[in-house]
């Protein structure tokens, strides 16, 4: 090889790297909604979601067979994919007419009027408020407009294994059960030797720590200030570093490894906090059918647990606005509650049909879930909920691992996260 | 490009200077010609670059507007510790992976001798290149599990209490590295092979008649001819590993604390870009990243005025 040769393809691979670099980050958009029908023609909406493509499907069935004109295109998007490409399809104007939407991303779109307010079409539709638990409700309202109606919901219980509890005799859980039974199980559970542990303790925001702050009386955020130097929220977060600490959970190092649903799941921890959106996952698992079942969260000071839930909201910039708000409001009422009900993918919002998915699995103790509602406490979020989210990774840590204390940790995040809520007005 | 221009001036010259519009067209010709390439280069590297420059000066907004806070980005960028810490494991990261160019001198200097199915371990040491990075990186993560993990049973097998290779923070970057090797091994064997098959076996033989050894023979002989491929291979593997993101998306768990403690600048970049959407930031990221490419091959070309010896 001589040296121009060597140069000029080393020079040509540089180039060929740095375009491949580039054009894994530029976002494609294929499906963009096109270019507005006029009037009178048949209409398309899109409607962009994550997950659930069968009982989505048998919605829009459901509803183009009531409005005859109106199609409705599905995209489904996973997870990962799904916020990048709404974000730059909202920039961009290509974003899906009608599309899901969480209470952590909610206030970002709405602060920028990136959703169609829905409180006028709600009113005048005469849809009652009260069906949907409230606290869904107050998620999604911003400055006192209403930009969507509730989807579902979901609660936190506490799932178990059985064959565990017999083995080591004990008790199965009790809607009586308070912190220290928890404890107490966990500890009989644990089995060093067998590398079998009473409970898993991961660091967990809605299925973990959110509710036992709550049931210790203590708050995440409230009027826009960090909870986190408050003793009663450092309560809520000690009950999983002692559980860890005293050797009944795998450490945070395992949970990586195998992610905690997975160990419960394969039978390496006994006792699992973890969200109703996993009955369906357990119970289509024939060999955990039979094996596991679920419980009311275990009390503290107070009986609480973290609701959340997806909610149908409408992109501000959508060609077809009208055509648009009776989508919303079909997929907001009751008929779309009993078909999502009647499938036991998750639990509708509407009052009423939560029965459909309790009796979709009779071997479950669901209605567990459903108890719970009225202590549910929002899920807690702010202008810009990512940003101190991601200093609670940063923080927290630490403390399961027990390099610093609970206090500690506590105290600096909540001094790191009211500097980042001082910022969230510029 | 310029010979063709000068050869259009001579012939030029040379005719009578009877019209410039005949010139200018010629002129528009070749410009046509060259369009598509131009065009391309524009709406590819250029516009992008200055737009990223631009960018990176500025404070944008969720969904699209933005505003110009002057150098705001790059002072924010010397004072963010996360930032210097991705850089660090970037040059851990690509540091460990220059032993590949070693390991693949050695391995494709055995391929070169051995005198049946070559071709077989070719394509075995070159099956890495052509499979799906994310592939390798979920094979590697189960390979790395601390408690079910292919390693870490052999590794007890003797008796050794092997550590969570992708979920330690402070083994994390070390584990991915040594994928890093692993994958790169292929694309340098290949080169190298290339490279010794250009090695005159006259210059051996001559030297054997001398009294040289093979190790001798290699080192005063094989190795600066093939100095130049083994130039090529480190600057690729250099290039390649400051951008390395795939494997640490893949291997790592979000949220993790390893993810936190071995994110390389480019999964820096795209966290800041692409997770919390602050642009001008990520820009900046950019930039600085772009300037430490072109630092680092620059150096890199240096050293090979001193070391490099193309015959």
């Amino acid at each position: 090889m001589n040296r121009k040769i060597v140069l000029a393809i080393a020079t040509a691979s540089i180039a060929a790297i740095s375009i491949a670099g580039c054009s894994s980050s530029t976002t494609k958009d294929p499906d963009s909604t096109g270019t507005p029908a006029p009037q009178g023609d048949p209409v398309t909406l899109t409607y962009g979601v994550w997950s659930q493509d069968d009982t989505m499907k048998a919605l829009i069935d459901a509803f183009e067979a009531e409005n005859p004109g109106i199609t409705v295109d599905l995209q489904v998007n996973p997870w990962n994919d799904f916020w990048t490409k709404l974000q730059v399809g909202a920039q961009g104007g290509t974003a899906p007419d009608a599309f899901w939407m969480l209470g952590d991303r909610f206030q970002v779109y709405a602060a920028n009027d990136q959703l169609l307010p829905l409180s006028d079409t709600i009113a005048d539709a005469g849809v009652d408020l009260g069906v949907y638990p409230s606290a869904l409700v107050d998620l999604f309202t911003y400055t006192d407009e209403l930009y969507g109606l509730p989807k579902d919901f979901d609660t936190v219980g506490l799932w178990y294994n059985k064959d565990m509890f017999d083995a080591a005799g004990v008790d199965y859980p009790t809607d009586q059960w308070a912190w220290n039974d928890v404890a107490t199980a966990a500890a009989a559970l644990t089995d060093s030797d067998a590398g079998t542990y009473g409970i898993a303790a991961p660091f967990n925001r809605q299925e973990g720590l959110y509710n036992t702050v709550a049931q210790a009386g203590g708050t995440i955020i409230d009027n826009g200030v960090s909870g986190y130097g408050d003793p009663k929220t450092q309560e809520g977060i000690s009950f999983w570093t002692d559980l860890v600490a005293a050797g009944y959970s795998p450490t945070l190092e395992q949970f990586a490894d195998t992610e905690a649903v997975a160990q419960f799941e394969n039978g390496t921890v006994a006792m699992y906090y973890g969200g109703s959106f996993y009955a369906q996952r357990f119970y289509d698992n024939a060999d955990l059918q039979a094996k596991v079942d679920v419980q009311v969260l275990p009390t503290g000071e107070q009986r609480a647990t973290v609701i959340n839930g997806i909610q149908n909201v409408g992109y501000a910039k959508s060609q077809h606005p009208e055509e648009l708000k009776k989508f919303l409001l079909f997929l907001g009422g009751e008929e779309a509650a009993k078909i999502q009900a009647s499938t036991g993918a998750v639990i509708p919002a509407y009052e009423n049909t939560q029965q459909g998915w309790v009796d979709a699995m009779p071997e479950f103790n669901l209605q567990a879930f459903i108890d719970e509602v009225p202590y549910g406490v929002v899920y807690p979020v702010s202008a810009d909920t990512a940003a101190w989210n991601s200093l609670e990774d940063e923080y927290l840590p630490p403390a399961w691992n027990g390099a610093t204390s609970v206090k500690d940790a506590s105290d600096a995040l909540a001094d790191a996260m009211n500097d980042a809520l001082a910022n969230e007005g510029d | 490009m310029t010979t063709g221009k000068g050869g259009a001036e001579r012939l030029a010259a040379r005719c009578p200077p009877s019209s410039t519009s005949r010139r200018s067209r010629r002129g528009s010709i070749g410009y046509a010609f060259i369009a598509p390439a131009i065009i391309g280069l524009l709406a590819l590297y250029i516009i992008p670059l200055l737009t990223t420059i631009y960018l990176s000066f500025t404070e944008t907004q969720p969904f699209g507007g933005s505003k110009f806070t002057g150098a705001d980005n790059y002072e924010r960028l010397v004072r963010d510790p996360q930032f210097w810490e991705s850089l660090r494991n970037s040059a851990t990261y690509t540091l460990i992976v220059l032993i590949g160019v070693p390991i693949s001198i050695v391995i494709a200097t055995c391929i070169h001798n051995v005198r049946r199915g070559k071709t077989v371990y070719r394509v075995l040491f070159f099956l890495p290149v052509v499979t799906l990075p994310v592939a390798i990186g979920m094979v590697w993560r189960y390979i790395f599990n601390g408690e079910f993990g292919l390693l870490n049973q052999a590794v007890a097998a003797v008796g050794i209490d092997g550590p969570s290779w992708v979920a330690d923070p402070n083994v994390a970057i070390y584990a991915v590295s040594i994928v890093g090797i692993w994958m790169s091994l292929g694309t340098s064997i290949i080169i190298i092979g290339a490279g010794l098959q250009g090695v005159s076996p006259e210059l051996l033989e001559a030297s054997s008649l001398d009294g040289a050894g093979p190790i001798r023979q290699f080192f005063s002989i094989t190795l600066p001819l093939i100095s130049p491929s083994v130039f090529f291979v480190s600057v690729l593997s250099v290039i390649s590993s400051l951008q390395m993101f795939d494997l640490i998306y893949v291997m790592l768990s979000r949220g993790s604390q390893a993810e936190t403690a071995s994110q390389t600048i480019v999964y820096y970049f795209y966290e800041k870009t692409f997770l919390e959407f602050d642009r001008g930031y990520g820009a900046a990221i950019a930039i600085v990243f772009l300037l430490i490419i072109m630092l680092t091959t620059t150096i890199q070309f240096r050293i090979q005025r001193r070391t490099v010896f193309y015959g």
